[in-house]
């Protein structure tokens, strides 16, 4: 059994900046868990540009935006295990890890950081009929052939699903000489940035067919070609309104699910909208002692909020092994009327920074509509918003002095027309 | 005087610009929450530019490929040329962020530069 004050499960860019904040706050005695054989993550495979305008101020790819975290972790001699898998944590803090090189490894630590990210939904969880040929993948599968392995993974292309990386794919693809006819989208909305359609569909004229989807896939070694079909207000396919598109590859693109198995193995509360721990302002989650940040948490459209978030909880970390997290007084934050989930989901104004960002995501579209936060009664935030989409992530700023002039037992964020 | 609507992809805000413009040139911007979305939007009327992105093969490397940029935006109608112009590229490890990959890409003055580091393969 090997003591460490910390241990950080996984070392994508939630790992590496929560590495960063504890040591930062004054603890050295970190190590970090890394699946992969190299640091970095998930950025790795991104090589697009459009990480970093928040943190660095300039537009860097998924690799350069690693590699700066990766250069200060190594700068400060932050101890990482790469190909390390952690297979267990247990409710007193132990992590059991393995590698080839030394077999299992146990740690007893005094904070746990779950930094793990999460993973693409695959084809099982769509049910859409049909054989099960070769050509049919995620994304991000898709991504890892084309960006690390260098191989393309077909010539013809339909891309289920507006995400972010089918987005992205979309256009890589389309560079790199396959014909991508068309991204088809079940809800009326994209779940992508906006800045994606127009820089990865519209610049190729790559159609965006929205309130679509697949209801067949043709072929029997090989993908030959799907149909799809427009869907009603309730997302079941319109009769007569098949079309079929012939094609060798199908992309699925359909959302991201944090990965919590060790999670939710140890106990760890998960919030069933966000896939994720349910966890306070400090990001500690319902177990003491253990923090989570980045997507193992909630999904994040951009890494910059992943990295100011995984940098709190390592900071928090620290806090929490000196003592000085206080444990009562938590604030209860209420999502209502158009608010999907929050992250935070409680408060405690003694352990609060002085500006306290609450995340959330809308259940829907909404236009000229207001963001507004009530503490108990009382509306303290009432910003008015040109669109809010579930594909884009919100914020609010809630002050620490708020929350210390009276006592408050529930914030609420709601949407309002008016 | 046209009016064109575009979406700024300066960054994830994605805000919707209303750009005024006429032959000298673009007279107005509004809807940009900074001074980016004027910058993209005289870009955009005049000669849209996007940086273009790849990955080129290593040899000797710990990894078989290193990923890619321009190091500036370049005109979006060479974006498929300068992926071309890639095609028959390859390095040798080890290759360092900001190594210079292929000069002058289509003419245009600008590099590729990598953006991955790839240690040489003991």
């Amino acid at each position: 059994m090997i003591n460490k004050d910390i241990v950080i499960i996984g070392g994508g860019p939630a790992g590496l900046a929560a590495a960063i904040g504890a040591y930062e706050a004054g603890n050295k005695d970190i190590v970090i868990l890394e699946r992969d054989n190299q640091l970095g993550g998930i950025l790795n495979q991104c090589i697009h540009p459009g990480f970093g305008l928040h943190t660095f101020k300039e537009e860097l790819t998924g690799p350069e935006y690693a590699s700066r975290y990766v250069k200060k972790i190594n700068d400060l001699g932050i101890e990482s295990k790469l190909e390390t898998m952690v297979i267990d944590i247990a409710p007193n803090l132990i992590v059991s890890a393995i590698n080839e090189t030394e077999g299992v490894i146990q740690y007893q630590a005094k904070a746990v950081i779950l930094a793990m990210g999460c993973r693409e939904r695959p084809r099982g969880a769509l049910n859409i009929p049909g054989t099960r040929p070769a050509g049919i993948y995620s994304a991000g599968t898709a991504q890892r052939y084309v960006n690390i392995e260098g191989f393309m993974p077909g010539k013809s292309v339909v891309i289920l699903g507006s995400g972010d990386i089918g987005l992205i794919m979309a256009r890589r693809l389309t560079l790199e000489g396959a014909n991508v006819k068309t991204v088809v989208e079940i809800m009326p909305y994209s779940g992508g940035l906006k800045r994606n359609i127009v820089q990865c569909l519209d610049d190729f004229n790559i159609p965006l067919k929205l309130s679509h989807t697949v209801t067949k896939i043709h072929g029997k070694t090989r993908v030959t070609g799907v149909t799809i079909a427009r869907v009603d207000d309730d997302k079941k396919p319109i009769p007569g309104t098949e079309e079929f598109i012939e094609c060798d590859t199908l992309l699925l693109s359909v959302g991201l699910i944090p990965e919590n198995e060790l999670s939710r193995k140890v106990g760890v509360k998960i919030n069933p909208r966000t896939q994720g721990p349910i966890v306070t302002e400090s990001l500690e989650t319902s177990i003491k002692g253990i923090f989570a940040a980045g997507n193992v948490l909630h999904v994040h459209d951009l890494v910059d909020y992943v990295s100011g978030e995984a940098y709190l909880a390592g900071k928090n970390s620290v806090k929490y092994i000196d003592g000085l997290l206080n444990e009562n007084h938590m604030i209860n934050i209420v999502t209502q009327d158009g608010v999907r989930y929050s992250v935070p989901s409680s408060i405690n104004p003694k352990n609060a920074e002085d500006l306290s960002l609450i995340r959330f995501r809308s259940t829907d579209v909404y236009k000229d509509a207001y963001v507004s936060v009530f503490l108990d009664q009382e509306r303290i935030i009432h910003s008015k918003k040109k669109i809010i989409t579930p594909g884009e992530m919100e914020q609010v700023t809630i002050l620490k002095k708020w929350l210390q002039d009276r006592p408050i037992n529930s914030i609420f964020i709601k949407i309002e027309k008016e | 005087m046209p009016t064109k609507e575009m979406i700024c992809i300066s960054c994830p805000m994605g805000c919707m610009l209303s750009v005024d413009y006429d032959e000298t040139g673009v007279l107005k911007v509004t809807g940009n929450q900074c001074k980016r979305g004027e910058i993209y939007a005289s870009k955009e009327v005049i000669n849209p530019r996007r940086v273009v992105t790849s990955i080129v093969p290593v040899i000797g490397g710990v990894e078989d490929m290193v990923s890619v940029k321009t190091a500036t935006d370049i005109p979006k109608d060479l974006m498929k040329d300068c992926i071309l112009a890639l095609k028959n590229i390859k390095v040798q490890a080890p290759v360092e962020i900001g190594q210079v990959i292929l000069e002058n890409v289509c003419g245009t003055n600008v590099c590729v530069i990598a953006t991955k580091r790839v240690e040489k393969k003991l």
